[in-house]
């Protein structure tokens, strides 16, 4: 018995349909685009006005900082808070470098505990882990099946050595929503800062700083259609008033929290990008909700054994994480090589090693292998989604036929059963 | 990251894909890998008795694409070969042929293992002497 597979030619790949312009850019948990509408704000701040807004003697200067200013507001206004409460920052990764070590310095005498969870991003997990050498105790918290922490763990976790409590809006992989809100509750009954990385779900969900009882957050223009190595640090200024010490010391920007000429043209876009969000949020989520719908349901009535990756329920809604049993993540990218999307493979990774966050989640390490996100954005449509659906079904189809897991699943072979010369 | 020609030609057009009888006493099986570590490569081979010339090889590869392109590689180079000329393949040609970066180089070292544990396969089932030698004899299905 001799068995023989036919491979997808080139000329049996489903065509792009009309008015599809390939690649398709389906990553924008990455990066987004940049909308037009931000770049042309952002345009006369690098020629014309091109002033340094701590300039304070001549018009070129107050022309910068009232753009700056006009910023300030534009981001303040999305999230609830104070325009003073906004601290320019360069990224997301900056700012919470920021919350947290200005947090824990500052707060030193009152406390020495940081609380967080295995599935932030690293920008969080490694500062954590920093501050760790310098005699800070951190409690790492798991999360759930789902992907969210269980309140009463973080109840539990609580001493009276916390000082902080970080734990992120959305998440970067499975765009699973903590409940941030009630974090934000528990940690001002107990009177514990609360630090959100909000950098998936500003402007792409409602947030309200006051409302949530957010005492820090951090924001960055990239994933909000707007440019790349500007971002911003809520700090709350009353009910508790925050202070953070710098982590960056000069010529006392920022109030003193963050030094450093600002990024005008960028901070102008991130304001920009922030107002459009704040208009459009509604419409859009909506609008990509049903996208992300699409591509699901187009991929699980074609395919069977593929497995979404976190809560359905308490996601964002342009988030799909999906494993597609018994083929590995890298080689279906190769495969999907006119689609910009992500995976969860160890071989796409810089660490070789499959994602962290899935483990978390209790994902087998043979299915985080085997995971494919999806971040459907502003400027995708139907057309897109279908195609990009119909390429990851045909290319799955192509690599189970190739691969031997699955060939063993066929033939009722329980695959865990096996015993792998690998383990 | 960018791959060459060579492992983009076997990715998308992998030769000597799908399986042989592997109760076959002619047939020799390797399955080297594990899922849990983002790669798995069965490979088979087809011995002729008389001649011990490797007279069809076959596999299938769970894994990324230098995964597949090394496997299909190997079907390829051990077609028509004796079962010793076989085990004088070694990972680094594999690499070459493939110019694999670093981070792929396990790859070929799972396709190496691959083609000694097919060979050590089918040598068991055929009562030679040295059938018990090599260490890196592969997964054993234990239904």
């Amino acid at each position: 018995m001799s068995t023989d597979v036919k491979t997808l030619t080139q000329e049996q790949r489903t065509p792009a349909p009309d008015g599809v312009k390939l690649p398709i850019y389906m990553d924008n948990h990455a990066t987004t685009p940049m909308d037009p509408r931000v770049l042309e704000a952002m345009l006369p701040y690098f020629m014309e006005k091109f002033g340094n807004a701590a300039s304070r003697n001549h018009p070129f200067g107050w022309t910068a900082e009232e753009a700056v200013e006009q910023a300030r507001e534009q981001i303040a206004k999305l999230v609830g808070a104070t325009a003073k409460e906004i601290i320019f920052t360069s990224g997301a990764t900056e700012s919470d470098n920021l919350a947290i070590k200005g947090v824990a310095e500052m707060y030193r005498e009152k406390g020495n505990h940081i609380i967080t969870a295995v599935t932030e991003h690293k920008a969080v997990l490694d500062t954590c882990k920093r501050l760790e050498k310098y005699g800070y105790r951190v409690t790492y918290l798991p999360v759930q099946k789902d992907g969210l922490v269980d309140l009463e763990d973080l109840k539990r976790a609580i001493d009276d050595k916390t000082i902080l409590v970080t734990i992120m809006a959305a998440n970067n992989e499975i765009g699973v929503l903590q409940p941030w809100a009630e974090i934000g509750k528990i940690c001002h009954e107990r009177g514990v800062l609360f630090h959100t990385d909000a950098v998936q779900a500003v402007g792409k969900v409602p947030i309200d700083v006051n409302k949530d009882n957010i005492d820090l957050m951090s924001i960055t223009a990239h994933k909000i259609y707007g440019p790349k190595g500007v971002g911003a640090l809520y700090v709350r200024r009353k009910n508790p008033r925050v202070q953070i010490s710098a982590i960056i010391d000069g010529g006392g920007h920022e109030r003193g929290m963050r030094s450093g000429t600002l990024n005008v043209p960028g901070i102008v876009g991130l304001g920009k990008a922030c107002a459009l969000a704040r208009e459009e949020m509604a419409k859009e989520g909506a609008l990509l909700g049903a996208l992300r719908d699409r591509l699901k349901d187009r991929i699980m009535s074609r395919l069977d054994e593929v497995y979404i990756n976190g809560s359905m329920e308490h996601r964002l809604p342009a988030n799909l994480n999906i494993s597609f049993a018994y083929v590995e993540g890298e080689s279906l990218l190769m495969g999907i090589n006119d689609v910009a999307v992500s995976s969860g493979s160890a071989c796409t990774s810089a660490t070789l090693e499959p994602s962290y966050v899935l483990k978390a989640l209790g994902t087998g390490d043979d299915l985080a292998h085997s995971s494919i996100r999806f971040g459907i954005g502003r400027f995708n449509n139907e057309a897109e989604v279908d195609y990009v659906a119909d390429r990851v079904c045909e290319t799955v189809e192509r690599l189970r036929e190739l691969s031997p897991l699955y060939e063993m699943a066929k033939e009722g072979i329980n695959l865990k059963d096996v015993k792998w010369a690998g383990e | 990251m960018a791959y060459s020609d060579k492992v983009l030609d076997h990715y998308s057009n992998p030769r000597n894909v799908g399986s042989l009888d592997k109760n076959s006493t002619d047939v020799g099986t390797g399955l080297v890998g594990a899922p849990e570590c983002g790669d798995v490569m069965k490979l088979q081979i087809k011995v002729n008795p008389a001649t011990q010339i490797i007279e069809e090889a076959k596999f299938k590869t769970f894994g990324c694409g230098s995964a597949i392109a090394s496997s299909s590689l190997a079907t390829e180079w051990v077609k028509g070969k004796t079962v010793e000329e076989a085990l004088q393949i070694k990972n680094t040609e594999i690499v070459k042929e493939l110019a694999l970066p670093p981070v792929k180089i396990h790859c070929s070292v799972l396709a190496e293992d691959a083609i000694r544990a097919a060979i050590h396969d089918w040598k068991k089932k055929n009562g030679s002497a040295d059938a018990n030698a090599p260490a890196t004899a592969g997964a054993q299905a234990s239904h």
